[in-house]
């Protein structure tokens, strides 16, 4: 006798709960997806890489993941900070500067990108100090990079923010009753517990970046193999009515990011286990 | 009963009504506090207008079929000139015994525009920037392949062309197609790829080379490299040049270049007029799969006819496009065009031609951003 395959449930409720869950993410994000891959199939994986194996389409693919993997990496190291900042310490304005955070996601991308481009264009207001110091932002990777980096703050504040309330203050006030300094415990015992945490805000952070389109557009300079991202190739091909090559770096654009996604969560797997707990 | 009041703030709150004062103004309770101000729209709310006004605020509205309705599909540069346009005939429509017309215009990258026709967007007329665009919702059948032979000058009711607008004083004495490759020239013009307006500037570029003894292919190479900025459309490209002080010349429609002068100040740029550019014939047609009745084919026509009437011409013209009725026309508007030699798009054979050979992927234009 083997194990039946499927174990029912105990708790009432599943099928009616999971048919829900089947239906929405179908509807919402497994149809346009399968549409994508259908699109892709009928064309071909020969032509699929023939669309993708150019320079430009890999300066283009390079440049996207490279930039939103950097804007992440700050947004993890500046996101953890604030999220300690807001949650820790007390100080005036510190809801309105919780509530803050949110903007980047309340304010299109498309207003976001001509605001940033307008303050770090040459004679803008940062933008003219830069030019002093003989820097470009604007037009250049710096301005992709700082786009990226407005879109993606509010994901790893927001993910870390209730980690950081839920640690027991008796934690810290062990760690240094047995005699470790500040940074150790640091270190040691709040860093471990914020990790997880930190690392799903960076995923989401990264998701988001890559396929940022709206508010990169306006401060790239969108100069092909230089500041050329790579959602701008599919609207390219998309204009020239070519659907099958929007598909094929779509497509390339999918399995990066699902090949990055998953190595950060096994990145999260393992340090979850690491700490023993959670 | 649930009212809508507005307060002294300008604010507006919503609340069950309490009580309603002499002056006209309501009492409503709104959470913890109870509030005053004046009440907005009285207008009945039963659940099924709620319901119909939250699904128009969540899909848009749907459009409704009626036979005064008209949408006008147009590229980017053209806002100016179907506001104006539209409110004409709007009056001129009224004034032959019809209702009122309701008439739309939406306005964006002409590749777009055309593409969002072909998807469904249920336009009566296109006016796009390129006859290659409006070839293509042809080509999905939504109308006949000789559209452009049912209107005068090849559907084109009016044209423009491509001037350089470089900064007061023309610091870099930028005369010519030429000048725009010198050292440290920098050129601002929107991608090929994505504008239409774009393609003329290339092929304008392509043509002065041609007639200047210069390899078009190498020339425009070149001066492609000098462009730090690629933006989408033309407006993006205006704005880089004008409010981001990038770049040293722009290449522009001339009515974008004209309009930039009057609405930026025109102490700030000049236009210089090269010795050879393109004579571009943006074409409008008809779209006759999305006509829905004759009332609405009959309000069609009239207002692609309205565009070739002296007074639509007149329009055009003081919009800055060179139109061809000048009878209407303010002598003033018609006169400050400068003579150039234009050269039109037969000369390049045609855009099924021009469209894969130049702009097509792996095209010419594709080829400048190879490294060699």
């Amino acid at each position: 006798m083997g194990r039946p395959l499927i174990h029912r449930s105990p708790m009432p409720g599943l099928g009616l709960s999971m048919g829900i869950t089947l239906t929405m993410l179908s509807l919402v994000v497994l149809l346009p997806i399968g549409a994508l891959l259908l699109k892709g199939a009928t064309f071909g994986i020969g032509n699929i890489w023939d669309t993708v194996n150019r320079e430009r389409v890999w300066a283009a693919l390079f440049l996207s993941f490279r930039l939103s993997f950097f804007a992440a990496l700050f947004n993890l190291v500046f996101g953890v900070i604030l999220a300690w900042v807001l949650v820790r310490y007390r100080f005036p304005g510190r809801r309105l500067l919780d509530a803050a955070v949110d903007l980047p996601f309340a304010l299109p991308t498309a207003v976001a990108g001509i605001a940033l481009t307008a303050l770090y264009a040459p004679n803008g207001a940062f933008g003219a100090i830069a030019k002093e110091l003989g820097l470009k932002i604007a037009y250049t990777q710096w301005g992709i990079f700082i786009a990226l980096i407005f879109v993606g703050l509010p994901f790893v504040t927001r993910t870390v923010q209730p980690v950081v309330e839920e640690i027991e203050r008796e934690v810290e006030e062990a760690s240094a009753t047995l005699g470790a300094s500040r940074l150790y415990t640091l270190r040691r015992v709040v860093l471990p517990m914020l990790m997880p945490a930190a690392l799903t805000g960076f995923a989401l952070a990264l998701a988001r970046a890559v396929g940022e389109y709206g508010s990169v557009i306006f401060i790239a300079g969108n100069i092909p193999l230089k500041t050329e991202i790579a959602p701008l190739l599919i609207v390219i091909q998309l204009e020239e009515f070519n659907y099958d090559g929007a598909a094929a770096i779509g497509i390339a654009m999918l399995l990066i990011s699902f090949g990055m996604l998953l190595a950060i969560n096994l990145i999260q797997v393992w340090s979850r286990r690491r700490i023993g707990y959670v | 009963m649930i009212r809508t009041i507005t307060l002294p703030n300008g604010s507006t709150e919503i609340g069950i009504e309490l009580n309603q004062l002499p002056d006209g103004r309501v009492t409503i309770a709104s959470g913890r506090h109870n509030l005053t101000g004046w009440p907005v729209q009285q207008r009945r709310r039963s659940l099924r207008g709620l319901f119909s006004a939250l699904a128009a605020v969540t899909f848009g509205a749907a459009p409704v079929a009626h036979a005064e309705t008209l949408l006008n599909v147009s590229y980017d540069p053209t806002r100016e000139l179907y506001r104006e346009f539209n409110e004409a005939f709007a009056k001129h429509w009224e004034s032959l015994g019809n209702a009122a017309p309701t008439i739309e215009a939406s306005h964006g990258g002409s590749g777009a525009q055309a593409r969002a026709v072909i998807d469904g967007l249920e336009a009566q007329v296109v006016t796009l920037a390129l006859a290659s665009d409006i070839d293509k919702i042809a080509k999905e059948g939504k109308l006949p392949a000789d559209w452009q032979s049912k209107l005068p000058h090849n559907s084109s009711p009016y044209t423009s062309t491509i001037v350089f607008l470089v900064r007061e004083g023309n610091p870099k004495g930028i005369k010519d197609w030429g000048d725009l490759i010198g050292d440290g020239v920098e050129v601002i013009t929107p991608n090929p790829k994505t504008s239409g307006g774009a393609r003329w500037n290339y092929l304008g570029a392509w043509a002065w080379a041609e007639k200047n003894g210069q390899d078009p292919k190498t020339f425009v190479g070149d001066l492609f490299k000098h462009v730090p900025v690629l933006d989408s459309g033309a407006r993006g490209s205006t704005t880089t040049f004008a409010q981001r002080g990038i770049g040293d010349v722009l290449l522009a429609w001339e009515n974008e270049a004209y309009l930039a002068l009057a609405e930026l100040g025109e102490d700030q740029f000049d236009i210089v007029v090269p010795s050879v550019s393109v004579l571009a014939e943006p074409p409008v047609a008809l779209v006759e799969s999305n006509i829905k009745s004759d009332e609405q084919r009959a309000l069609a026509t009239a207002y692609l006819d309205y565009l070739y009437s002296p007074e639509g011409q007149a329009i055009a013209f003081k919009n800055f496009y060179r139109a061809w009725d000048a009878s209407a026309a303010n002598p003033e508007d018609v006169a400050r065009f400068p003579q150039i030699e234009l050269v039109d798009i037969a000369h390049f054979g045609g855009w099924a031609k021009v469209q894969p050979e130049h702009f097509g992927d792996g095209g010419i234009f594709d080829q400048i951003y190879v490294p060699k």
